[in-house]
């Protein structure tokens, strides 16, 4: 077997940086939000920290990691430390599959501007999300605090139950374009988007998405009256902003997918004379999604969590059941 | 030794502790954990044998949804510390006499009937994609597949009817 190192190359330089824009664009994320959600509620927001707060990201860090790491004497020490890890993990790797542009030309060589072109891509996408419901449940679970367990099953229970909807809305896509590669999905959008033609599981995507990263008005584990801080209760410092920087890479992670199957993905104006232009594109994108995500969370209440699970299973799943087949009866219909 | 060669046995060595591991664990936890890393290493081998289908399949299915509810369970009845309750003294002798029966008839199998044990040829390149397993699913094997649906379907009805409040009696019990 001949490897090509210079391919070899070219993936490992494609990785470190899609996770090293994924770890610094995490902390603008929540600059971004704070910022945002400040704007719509008539506040100020950060503005301390550097010129217009620009550099509150960074002392945010620098205190997450100067705080004291607290372990509490009674926890499963090895799965309270691995839990966090456990949360991060998928988070970073579910974006080796979306594709942010096309082949571009550097120094000589066609170089693909995605990790991944697999034919099991949203299988993919499924696996790697129902795999990051462990980080919560164990977190709850090593705590061995009442609040953490009830928080952690919640949470658990929350995206699980969501996590239905979520696979049955990546079918329409699916369906149009014939595959499951998102490569293939983002090109059957190169005239029209797909939210154009699933308007409704567009909607049942971004809502069950808003639940998968324990987003509001789905965020249960900050419901503090209840749980005072759900499963990461008793976990402070680094270990802390682990779950944090879970959190909003998931943001920008499941807003890239939703951008991906709905929105053309890297397609815009001009990318096939310039396909430079196509990282660009997607990364306005990911910002307009994100931007209604806070949105949602700088106007909404929360659900209650009875009710949150009911519209879970009696009102999203079978909108989901439904869009999949009028999808596929018309698709029959019309011969696509 | 080529690299495929040498990640197998690392995944093999892999998937033997993990299942070691589970049944030494003494807390039901670190057995769920144990279990779930084996079925991850599972996945792992499908993909190398050039079925990613079948491993995407098999994490999602196994790792992500059944194993959570094992752990769901575990820590809702709290039964993570295995408690020194009695044992029924027949079940070991047995249990040593039947894995003796089935090691007796594998060597048997292996050392006779070698002939029947070829080394399989590599699998075409689009076996094992999700359109061939679907038109397989859909018409070589539609009746299995619908059988299993319809067993699928009685296991759920099943579950609602046994959770579901009896009316008539005034509610819970």
């Amino acid at each position: 077997m001949v490897i090509d190192w210079v391919l070899v190359l070219e993936w490992v330089v494609k990785s470190i940086l899609l996770v090293f824009i994924l770890l610094t664009g995490f902390a603008y994320t929540t600059f971004y939000e704070r910022k945002l959600a400040a704007l719509i509620q008539l506040r100020i927001g950060p503005n301390r920290a550097g010129p217009g707060g620009w550099l509150q990201p960074a002392a945010d860090g620098v205190k997450l990691i100067f705080k004291e790491e607290f372990t509490p004497a009674e926890a499963y020490k090895f799965v309270f430390v691995l839990a966090p890890i456990i949360t991060v993990v998928p988070a970073i790797v579910i974006m080796a599959v979306v594709p942010w542009g096309d082949m571009v030309n550097l120094f000589g060589r066609m170089v693909p501007l995605y990790l991944a072109d697999i034919n099991v891509a949203v299988l993919y996408i499924l696996s790697v999300a129902s795999v990051s419901v462990y980080g919560i449940v164990l977190a709850g679970w090593a705590s061995n605090n009442k609040y953490a367990m009830l928080g952690g099953l919640r949470s658990s229970a929350q995206m699980l139950s969501y996590e239905l909807a979520l696979g049955l809305a990546f079918i329409g896509p699916i369906l149009i374009a014939g595959s499951m590669s998102l490569m293939d999905i983002v090109e059957a959008q190169r005239n029209v988007w797909f939210i154009v033609y699933q308007p409704l599981g567009a909607i049942i995507f971004y809502i069950a998405m808003l639940a998968e990263v324990n987003r509001a008005p789905f965020d249960m584990p900050e419901a503090e009256q209840e749980l005072t801080a759900g499963y990461h209760t008793e976990y402070s410092g680094m270990k802390f902003s682990l779950f944090f920087m879970g959190e909003y890479i998931k943001m920008a992670a499941v807003s890239g997918i939703f951008a991906s199957l709905f929105l053309g993905g890297f397609r815009g104006p001009f990318v096939d004379q310039l396909p430079g232009l196509g990282p660009l594109y997607f990364f306005l994108k990911i910002v307009a999604s994100l931007g209604v995500m806070i949105w949602i969370r700088a106007t909404m209440p929360r659900l209650r969590y009875d009710r949150l699970m009911a519209f879970g299973w009696k009102v999203l799943l079978p909108l989901a059941l439904l869009n999949v087949l009028v999808t596929a009866v018309v698709i029959v219909a019309l011969g696509l | 030794m080529n690299g495929e060669l040498i990640l197998f046995f690392v995944l093999a060595i892999v998937a033997i502790s993990a299942a070691l591991g589970m049944l030494f664990s003494r807390n039901a936890v670190y057995s769920a954990l144990f279990l779930i890393l084996n079925f991850a290493t599972v996945a792992v081998f499908f993909l190398l044998l050039g079925a990613p289908f079948i491993a995407m399949a098999q994490v999602t299915v196994y790792a992500g949804a059944i194993m959570v509810l094992f752990l769901f369970v575990i820590m809702l009845l709290g039964a993570e510390q295995i408690q020194h309750q009695a044992r029924r003294g027949w079940q070991r002798p047995l249990a040593m006499l039947l894995t003796l029966v089935l090691l007796a008839e594998s060597a048997y199998l292996i050392f006779t009937r070698s002939d029947v044990l070829t080394v399989l040829q590599p699998a075409a390149a689009d076996y094992g994609s999700p359109q061939s397993i679907g038109m397989l699913l859909f018409s070589e094997y539609l009746l299995p597949f619908e059988v299993t649906s319809i067993l699928l379907l009685a296991a759920m009805v099943g579950a609602i009817v046994l959770v579901k409040e009896d009316k008539k009696s005034g509610g819970q019990k």
